[in-house]
């Protein structure tokens, strides 16, 4: 009887020092609710084929994540960025990230998102993620991406 | 630039009737000018003397359409102010014109003098003098008597006396930082100045036909918006004050308005809008689910060329000043932007991409004698001279993933395709845009 209890506590204790351990490996640092949560956890960006606003079912399927990821911290709000690759006009780009931040902000608010939550805006071809001229940079840079802004 | 010389130098200037000089398309055989020492009396008006000299062959031998024939070869070395050249010894070494010029100092300020002979007609054909107060103004004398030398032999309107307003660029290229910084058009340092302090990205500055206004879009407080800015005053203002981005401006030829485009952020769907910069009055022109941008009107104000992707790709198209009779008139294979219409009013420059290049090309108002310019991986921002003889626009080298490359420059080329140059930029540039006449 002693034994069996010495044995319980020890494994509580055990599991107990397990959550520890597990709070202060990998994910220790990062706080819930956060731009690192977003990106670690659910994925902060969606990317574009060539010259479309289109969401893909990928982008589609990280967006729903986002989209419960932003239901469990309902007190973050967002900025939604649109971007281009640097094959186009800088103003068609504009016109092309803006579209592509926008088909973000209506797929989260359509999945309940409040829209006073969120705001967007295009950088067109200004803020390449990746410097390159070839597709690996361009189908990188032709993206949209979300940003925590508290 | 007459009107300006009146406002602010002393000058007498003799018109004498136009030559017989017209200028085709096609190659052109520059026409050969012999420019005499710029006489000057003691140290100082020697020094304004050769930068003069230099400006105006430098300008004259740019524009394509001359060559200064070597000063080794001149037989006569007198100031021909005053006195009428041998013309048998400028016939020889074959100049087939001839300036002379000398500069004084009066109690008015700095004269300068100039006269221009035909030389195989042995007669003077344009004479000037002019004073300005102090030397400050000694590099718009040089690209005024350049000027008046180009109108004078070709018949068309001179572009020097004119100014560059471009988009300064620098940093990596995933975090540039840009500013809108203006020059003399041929690039000289010392006219080179900063508009904006990179704070905020600013992009696309155009100049207003008629005066010294540019309108351009900056993100100020990370909201892109379209402002204009007065460069004599110094006066900012945003005019492109809507719920959503305002992109694309440019000024109608009267520059009293403002046509650029509008995404209204319940949509993201941009649509071409007309500002009356007076009433701040706004109108609609298009109205189509696509994208719809880059609207350039027509010099005489009743048409705009725009970009527009409602057809499936994007693709140049026509409407008239009131958003109505809009039809396609880009015909060749490729994705088309950039349109812009001649001060001429004959042709619509723009950039197509197609076969992984980037060609900078002309078109007839209908979309007809589409003729390429210059092509290369990536060429953007064609904007023409306000004289419709020549195209400056921006050419980026590839970048490398290790973020080395994509260096931006602005180049200066003839519609025929001929004579293409750098303008030199102290760093990269983007963006350029031709001022109208000072």
């Amino acid at each position: 009887m002693f034994k069996k209890l010495l044995l319980l506590v020890a494994t509580g204790f055990f599991l107990a020092s397990c959550a520890a351990t597990t709070n202060q490996g990998g994910d220790a640092s990062i706080n819930s609710g956060t731009q690192e949560d977003l990106i670690v956890n659910v994925g902060d960006r969606v990317f574009f084929e060539f010259d479309s606003s289109e969401l893909t079912v990928d982008a589609q399927s990280t967006l729903d994540a986002q989209a419960a990821w932003l239901m469990q911290y309902s007190d973050t709000n967002i900025t939604i960025e649109g971007h281009a690759d640097e094959r186009g006009t800088r103003e068609y780009n504009l016109a092309l990230g803006d579209k592509r931040a926008f088909a973000v902000y209506s797929y989260l608010a359509q999945a309940g998102v409040d829209t006073n939550r969120m705001e967007y805006i295009s950088w067109g071809k200004e803020r390449p993620e990746v410097v390159g001229s070839d597709e690996t940079a361009y189908s990188q840079n032709r993206r949209s991406v979300t940003i925590v802004t508290n | 630039m007459i009107k300006y010389l009146l406002a602010f130098f002393f000058i007498t200037y003799n018109s004498y009737a136009a030559l017989e000089v017209t200028i085709a398309q096609g190659k052109v055989e520059p026409t050969p000018i012999a420019i005499t020492q710029v006489f000057g009396e003691d140290a100082d008006t020697s020094r304004y003397g050769n930068t003069l000299r230099e400006i105006i062959s430098n300008n004259l031998t740019n524009s394509g359409l001359f060559y200064t024939v070597n000063e080794d070869l001149y037989i006569q070395s007198d100031n021909l102010v005053e006195k009428v050249p041998r013309f048998e010894d400028w016939k020889l070494i074959k100049a087939q014109f001839l300036l002379s010029a000398d500069v004084m100092k009066t109690d008015k300020g700095i004269r300068l003098r100039m006269r221009l002979y035909d030389v195989f007609n042995a007669k003077e054909i344009e004479k000037l003098q002019l004073t300005i107060p102090d030397e400050s103004l000694i590099r718009r004398v040089g690209h005024t008597v350049s000027d008046i030398v180009y109108e004078r032999i070709t018949g068309e309107t001179g572009y020097f006396d004119t100014r560059i307003v471009y988009v300064s660029e620098v940093g990596p290229l995933d975090q540039r930082i840009k500013r809108l910084a203006i020059m003399d058009q041929d690039g000289h340092l010392d006219s080179h100045q900063f508009l904006t302090d990179g704070r905020n990205l600013v992009l696309t500055p155009r100049f207003a036909p008629n005066n010294q206004i540019i309108t351009y879009m900056e993100y100020k407080d990370n909201l892109p918006r379209v402002y204009i800015y007065n460069l004599k005053t110094g006066e900012r203002e945003i005019v492109g004050d809507f719920p959503g981005m305002t992109f694309a401006p440019r000024f109608s030829p009267d520059s009293k308005s403002v046509v650029m485009s509008f995404s209204d952020s319940k949509s993201a769907n941009s649509e071409i809008y007309l500002m009356d910069l007076n009433t701040r009055d706004i109108k609609r022109l298009t109205s189509d689910s696509g994208i719809d941008t880059s609207p350039s009107f027509s010099p005489d104000g009743e048409k705009i060329v725009f970009n527009s992707d409602r057809g499936g790709s994007p693709q140049l198209y026509i409407m008239d000043k009131e958003g109505n009779n809009t039809k396609r008139i880009s015909k060749g294979k490729g994705v088309y932007g950039n349109p812009v219409w001649s001060p001429r009013g004959d042709l619509i420059a723009f950039t197509k991409l197609t076969q992984g290049n980037f060609h900078i090309g002309v078109m007839d108002p209908d979309g007809n004698n589409e003729r390429v310019i210059v092509r290369d991986f990536s060429l953007e921002s064609p904007a023409w001279s306000p004289n419709g003889r020549y195209l400056i626009f921006h050419r980026q080298n590839k970048s490398n993933l290790d973020g080395t490359g994509g260096e931006t420059t602005i180049h200066f080329i003839d519609i025929t395709g001929y004579n293409e140059r750098i303008i030199p930029t102290p760093r990269d540039g983007s963006d350029p845009a031709w001022s109208p006449l000072l």
